[in-house]
């Protein structure tokens, strides 16, 4: 059998790739271009014409102040959790990986708020800060409490919080996994040539774990970037559209306000930035990796 | 006390401060689970007056399970959750396979090497760059949305390149050629010898992608709030909104809506857990 003809090829490449290909080119790859295309376009979601509008839709994303305001919170809500959620997380991985008793029992126990959806998540914690909280701090204060949802600042606080508490227990796998890389030799090496324990800890086992630390952070700034389930169902944007992030902004801006081409435009921004901050951390992250 | 009992008890003394350490911690991440469970057996003016009693005023009740379940229809969604999830999840699995085994066995043509290059380009691109788009092809082009197959598809769409890249990883380095070869030999097409060879050995990749994927599939709200707008199709995230935004005054109803919500999920990972952080972690390092 010829297995270098063009018939050979196609024959296998379609029987194995084939479906896998349709269906990736028909909801990632043409939709991707189709995007590119609705951006120059004014379309409002009904009708069958799409006036061609040239580039006002990118006039437009960038004189929307409320689109940069939505970006720039983004971008503050995504420095804290991102910094947070890894702080916590590593500190996690360190206390079930230090040989107590039940470390897998905890391990399990930390992950269970990745199993359940944004959504349900966000409605649980709107529970615990209208209802749960309000009456504790009630009882403290002895006088009638607000809902942190309901401050300004308190509500962007009370997202950073939940995705901290959400995320923290996947990365803390990671993390984890990290540890377990490091072999116990080379910390033991280390503390027979003086190290105390967190000198090992600094100089030894954290450089060797680098690159857990790049793939943790590059997932969490990636998934805080475009997060919106939580959003919604936690403050649904409330108070005043104080705690609406970019990805809210840009679902309402096309199908709330049924701007189709400027919300694809805005979300398209969204993916740059997002994959900018995401590549750079990564070069950055790379560029001082060390092998053991 | 020599060096080596003063050593010892600092040891213990840490043990000790670290298990408190967590023991705090493992509260605090639980306890909106907990505070949900409490309030799910209360009336609704007994969640208000006090949240946090473990037993209302009024007793013990179990009438908020029936209300909302009848509300929410929750079979119906439970039902559609399921049929959506096991079915996409499946389907990811075999075309991602076996397009992985023809990339990596063929790595030289253009074909292969391109498709795999564009695949793992695309895993940045966020759901949001492309949601407008698929409502205006599938929805306004095709008129296919409000259907499950059209769900199940763009869910094995998406996830297609994530699974393939696994998949990619373990047949490079786990599968033999020589395993390949013997199958050649003996008369095996390469038909036969994927589905013969080389899929059953890769289960513990298969066993990787199927729970990442059905948590992400299971869970997902955005993509199915735009596809299903159908109230018979719902899924539960697509429901348990709904519902939030019907009765979020009925907080008693809402309780029991959260709890059923989680429960189906929680209680696979009572049994499946050792698998379940397993695959995530091998699925998230390698990712």
């Amino acid at each position: 059998m010829n297995r270098n003809t063009f018939s050979y090829k196609l024959r296998q490449i379609l029987m194995f790739a084939g479906p896998g290909t349709i269906l990736f080119f028909a909801v990632v790859v043409v939709p991707f271009v189709y995007g590119l295309y609705l951006t120059f376009t004014s379309w409002d979601g009904v009708s069958a014409h799409k006036p061609f509008v040239g580039f006002a839709n990118y006039a437009a994303a960038f004189s929307d102040g409320a689109y940069w305001v939505a970006l720039g919170r983004t971008a503050i809500y995504s420095i804290f959790a991102v910094v947070f959620i890894n702080i916590l997380a590593f500190a996690l991985a360190y206390l079930v990986t230090s040989g107590v008793k039940g470390q897998n029992f905890f391990r399990a126990g930390f992950f269970v708020p990745n199993l359940i959806g944004g959504i349900v998540l966000g409605y649980i914690w709107k529970f615990v800060f209208n209802r749960a909280y309000v009456a504790i701090a009630s009882a403290i204060t002895g006088g009638m409490a607000i809902s942190p949802l309901s401050t300004t600042g308190g509500a962007m606080f009370c997202l950073i919080f939940v995705s901290v508490w959400q995320y923290a227990g996947y990365m803390m796998l990671i993390y984890v996994a990290g540890f377990m890389s490091v072999s116990d030799s080379l910390k033991e090496a280390a503390m027979i040539d003086g190290c105390t324990p967190s000198q090992a800890m600094r100089n030894v086992t954290i450089p060797l774990m680098r690159s857990s630390f790049v793939q943790c952070i590059f997932l969490s700034i990636t998934r805080c970037f475009v997060v919106y389930d939580v959003n919604l169902s936690l403050t649904k944007g409330e108070p005043f559209n104080t705690s609406v992030l970019a990805a809210m902004h840009v679902y309402n801006q096309a199908f709330t306000y049924k701007n189709y081409g400027l919300g694809q435009a805005e979300a398209l921004i969204l993916f740059i930035v997002c994959a900018a901050v995401g590549i750079t951390q990564v070069m950055i992250g790379k560029r001082g990796e060390v092998e053991a | 006390m020599t060096q080596n009992e003063k050593a010892a008890a600092a040891k213990k003394r840490n043990h000790a401060i670290m298990i408190i350490i967590l023991i705090l911690l493992f509260i605090l991440f639980i306890m909106p689970f907990i505070l949900v469970i409490i309030n799910v057996f209360k009336t609704k003016a007994d969640i208000v007056s006090d949240p946090l009693a473990l037993i209302g005023a009024h007793g013990f009740t179990m009438q908020n399970f029936p209300e909302a379940m009848a509300k929410m229809n929750f079979w119906n969604v439970f039902k559609n959750s399921l049929i959506i999830t096991i079915i996409s999840t499946v389907l990811t699995i075999f075309v991602s396979a076996m397009a992985s085994f023809v990339i990596v066995r063929n790595g030289k043509w253009k074909f292969c090497s391109g498709l795999f290059a564009l695949m793992v380009a695309s895993m940045v691109i966020p759901f949001q760059v492309l949601m407008v788009p698929l409502v205006s092809v599938y929805g306004g082009i095709f008129g296919v949305l409000n259907h499950r197959l059209t769900l199940i598809l763009m869910h094995t769409g998406f996830s297609v390149s994530m699974a393939t890249f696994m998949f990619h990883g373990a047949i490079h380095t786990n599968i033999p050629l020589e395993l390949e070869e013997a199958a050649l030999i003996d008369g095996c097409s390469r038909w036969q010898t994927f589905w013969k060879v080389v899929f059953p050995l890769l289960k513990p990749t298969i066993a990787t992608v199927a729970i990442i994927d059905a948590m992400a599939f299971w869970n997902d709200y955005l993509l199915p709030s735009l596809v299903l707008t159908d109230k018979a199709l719902y899924t539960i995230p697509i429901a348990t909104q709904a519902f939030y935004g019907t009765y979020s005054t009925d907080i008693g109803l809402v309780m029991a809506a959260l709890l059923l919500a989680m429960l189906p999920i929680l209680i696979l990972y009572l049994f499946l857990q050792k698998y379940i952080v397993a695959g995530v972690t091998s699925g998230a390092v390698k990712g």
